[in-house]
């Protein structure tokens, strides 16, 4: 199977994800979003590994998991404080840190 | 310090030993009592003005013994240097800090000791009501201690040390009642122009250091000796300049009048025996310099001339008692300046006339201070008249001051003024006429305007007002007063006719031959004598005989500007200050709107366009997101590009 279909197929998914985040006001779902754009990057980086025949792709593959897991459990506690003192999970309600 | 044989006039400097090492106790003491009374404050109240007065005694004491001792050595071996510390360390270049007691020193040692106590015990009674009398004792003393390190420097940096000290206690007690506006201005404007006249001595000193790479008195004047004219030349104007500024000689004249503003005492011993006499002693300190530079001596000579002429004038014209003697100082001092830029011939008369002037214008300034003190601090002599029979011990204290001033035959002026009168004429060609006829005029205008102070103060119609009832002032102030008229009277007969001064100090200012004046002696002697006369019986027939009005009449235009100083203000003011402040407010609009302009322009444009960039963080998640995807985007695109 060409490799290549893999790429478009990453590329897909970081699109769709980065329209969920761009267009969702619901802070869980920009994070699933955010989520979903991070295992399209993860599915490129392993399908160049495969193209180049070495295992530095998968190697970072691994690391983004590992973020992505901190970033679960950090941006889940924020969202959830957020949600308790504003009783909503929009991302556009919490505007206070600005100008 | 020691073996250095300095130029003509000058000469051998040995170490101080035995009661001469004691010399620097003669500044220490003074300064150590400037130093309690002023550090010390409210706590040394209760004995401030005897602890002020013990100090300048005990240095009068030591100086004394000082003078014996010096007497007990043989003339050529009087000059005597200490040396007190290592002062400016710097390399190659080392500074020492040290004492010159010689014949010249001595002299100023004594009347600034001498007089200077005389005016502290009279300063005890005349600022008894004054609360703030402790700190009047501690500029005193501060000031004895300046003038006292002046005269005793060995060098002509420690000089400039005690110049600017005097500067500074002079302008303290100029302004000692800084309450009043104009008092504080009259300070400001003695030492706005006494830093004119520093400038001076310190370009001087600069020269100095440039041409003869070092600054000591023992230095210069073996310098001196080989240096070229022009620099000499450059060396004397300058120092004379400084002489002008702090001895109130023309054109830097204008402060003293104004100087007036400080107490009585502070103008009896800072404006009239002491201080302004500095410059008279830089001139003839500095000879070695002047004899080898007779343009800059010549300059020293006409601007004596002008002043003592400029004086004259003024002090013919002026109501209030203070401003009279003080033109009347300058005057004098312009005596004494036209002496010392005479040269060796005239040095020691300079000298002379500054000692007897010391204690007839001390006397008559504390003398005036008396009558001020019995007349509620009035000044104005159109409001005195009459007092002679009331205050008996200062109209007869006075009367000798006056005598004396105006060279009545016997006193101490006759014997010091003739002297100078003899020696302006000494020489060639024009000069003797101008500087000679000069001072012999001067000496009769001198008679008429202290003929007339003299007259309008104590004799004719009482013109009191009201709510005066004049009194004899307490002994505290007329033993002073006593002390110096008995100064006054026989200082010139004591030094003068013996010839005595001019032995004194000829190791200092160096020899002269005998010249004869261009006119015989007692053709001279008499003229003065005459004039003289017909001065004062002018001054007795315009101010006795006819009444005195108690307001200024009118006046000619004459009078009208010697009443203004001869518009010496008003030039100052036309040509320095206008000018000055036009330029500084042209400067200072420059800088507002120029500088300022530029540097606020550019604050202002960036605060204005970060304010506008501000806008961007709106505080939602979502456009920051676009904001990085679309940065992120135009990085690929770009990257993209570039490697196409």
């Amino acid at each position: 199977m060409n490799p290549m279909n893999y790429i478009y197929l990453s590329a897909l998914l970081f699109s769709i994800g980065s329209a969920g985040v761009l267009l969702r006001r619901n802070a869980i779902v920009v994070f699933m979003s955010v989520e979903l754009m991070l295992n399209a990057t993860n599915l490129a980086f392993v399908t160049f590994a495969r193209m180049n025949g070495n295992l530095d792709g998968q190697v970072i593959a691994f690391f983004v998991m590992v973020v992505a897991a901190a970033e679960v459990v950090i941006g889940l506690a924020i969202i959830m404080t957020i949600f308790r003192t504003r009783r909503s999970a929009s991302v556009d309600g919490a505007n206070l840190l600005k100008y | 310090m020691t073996n250095i044989l300095a130029a003509e006039g000058t000469q051998q400097v040995a170490d101080a030993s035995g009661v001469f090492s004691l010399s620097w106790l003669l500044i220490a003491l003074p300064l150590l009592g400037a130093a309690i009374l002023l550090i010390g404050g409210r706590r040394t109240d209760r004995f401030g003005h005897l602890l002020g007065t013990a100090m300048p005694a005990a240095s009068f004491v030591l100086g004394v013994v000082l003078f014996f001792a010096m007497l007990g050595r043989d003339a050529g071996e009087r000059s005597l240097g200490q040396h007190l510390f290592n002062w400016v360390p710097a390399g190659s270049f080392q500074l020492e800090a040290g004492l010159l007691v010689d014949q010249l020193s001595m002299c100023f040692v004594l009347l600034i000791t001498g007089v200077g106590t005389l005016i502290h015990v009279y300063s005890i009674a005349y600022m008894e009501h004054d609360l703030d009398r402790r700190r009047f004792f501690g500029y005193l003393n501060l000031f004895i201690a300046a003038m006292l390190l002046l005269v005793l420097a060995d060098s002509y940096l420690l000089l400039y040390v005690g110049w600017e000290g005097v500067g500074l206690a002079s302008y303290l007690l100029i302004g000692f009642w800084s309450h009043v506006p104009a008092y504080a201005a009259a300070a400001k404007k003695a030492f706005v122009v006494n830093r004119v006249g520093d400038f001076g001595l310190s370009v001087a000193i600069m020269i100095m250091f440039f041409q003869f790479g070092g600054v000591s008195f023992a230095e210069v004047f073996s310098g001196a000796d080989g240096a070229s004219e022009a620099a000499l030349t450059a060396i004397g104007l300058m120092l004379l300049l400084g002489a002008c500024g702090k001895s109130a000689q023309f054109p830097l004249q204008s402060w003293l009048g104004d100087a007036m503003a400080g107490p009585t005492p502070v103008s009896a011993l800072i404006h009239a025996a002491t201080m302004v006499t500095a410059g008279v002693y830089l001139v003839v300190r500095s000879a070695p310099i002047f004899n080898g530079a007779p343009d800059a001596q010549l300059a020293v000579a006409i601007v004596g001339a002008v002043t003592l002429v400029f004086g004259a004038i003024i002090g013919c014209a002026k109501d209030d008692i203070k401003k009279a003697l003080a033109a009347s100082t300058m005057s004098q001092i312009g005596y004494m300046m036209l002496a010392a830029g005479l040269g060796p011939v005239g040095y020691a008369f300079a000298i002379f006339h500054l000692l007897t002037h010391g204690f007839f214008k001390a006397g008559m300034f504390l003398g005036a201070g008396s009558v001020m003190h019995g007349m509620n601090d009035r000044v104005d002599m159109r409001r005195f008249g009459g007092l002679s029979a009331v205050m008996k011990v200062t109209w007869i204290t006075f009367a000798l001051g006056w005598l004396a001033i105006i060279g009545f035959p016997g006193l101490s002026g006759f014997w010091s003024k003739d002297k100078i009168i003899e020696a302006a004429f000494v020489g060639e060609g024009w000069r003797p006429w101008v500087f000679g006829l000069t001072a012999l005029i001067g000496a009769g205008i001198t008679a008429f305007y202290m003929t007339r102070l003299f007259v309008m103060t104590f004799h004719g119609k009482r013109r009191w007002d009201d709510d005066v009832h004049p009194h004899e002032s307490p002994r505290l102030m007329t033993v002073p007063l006593m002390v110096l008229a008995v100064g006054s009277a026989l200082l010139g007969l004591l030094l003068g006719p013996t010839g005595a001064i001019q032995h004194w100090l000829e190791p200092v200012v160096g020899e002269h031959g005998e010249e004869a004046p261009v006119l015989p002696i007692w053709v001279l002697s008499t003229s003065t004598v005459v004039l003289v006369l017909v001065g004062a019986a002018l001054a007795a027939a315009m101010y006795l005989r006819r009444p005195v009005a108690r307001t200024a009449p009118v006046g000619s235009v004459a009078t009208h500007a010697a009443r203004r100083d001869l518009y010496q203000d008003a030039v100052n003011e036309s040509v320095f200050m206008r000018p000055g402040q036009y330029l500084t407010r042209s400067l200072v609009f420059f800088d507002n709107r120029g500088v300022d302009g530029a540097v606020n322009g550019v604050a202002a444009l960036i605060g204005g366009s970060s304010g506008r960039f501000r806008r961007l963080q709106t505080g939602f998640v979502r456009s920051y997101a676009l904001a990085m995807l679309v940065g992120a985007a135009l990085v690929v695109g770009a990257m993209l590009l570039v490697r196409v």
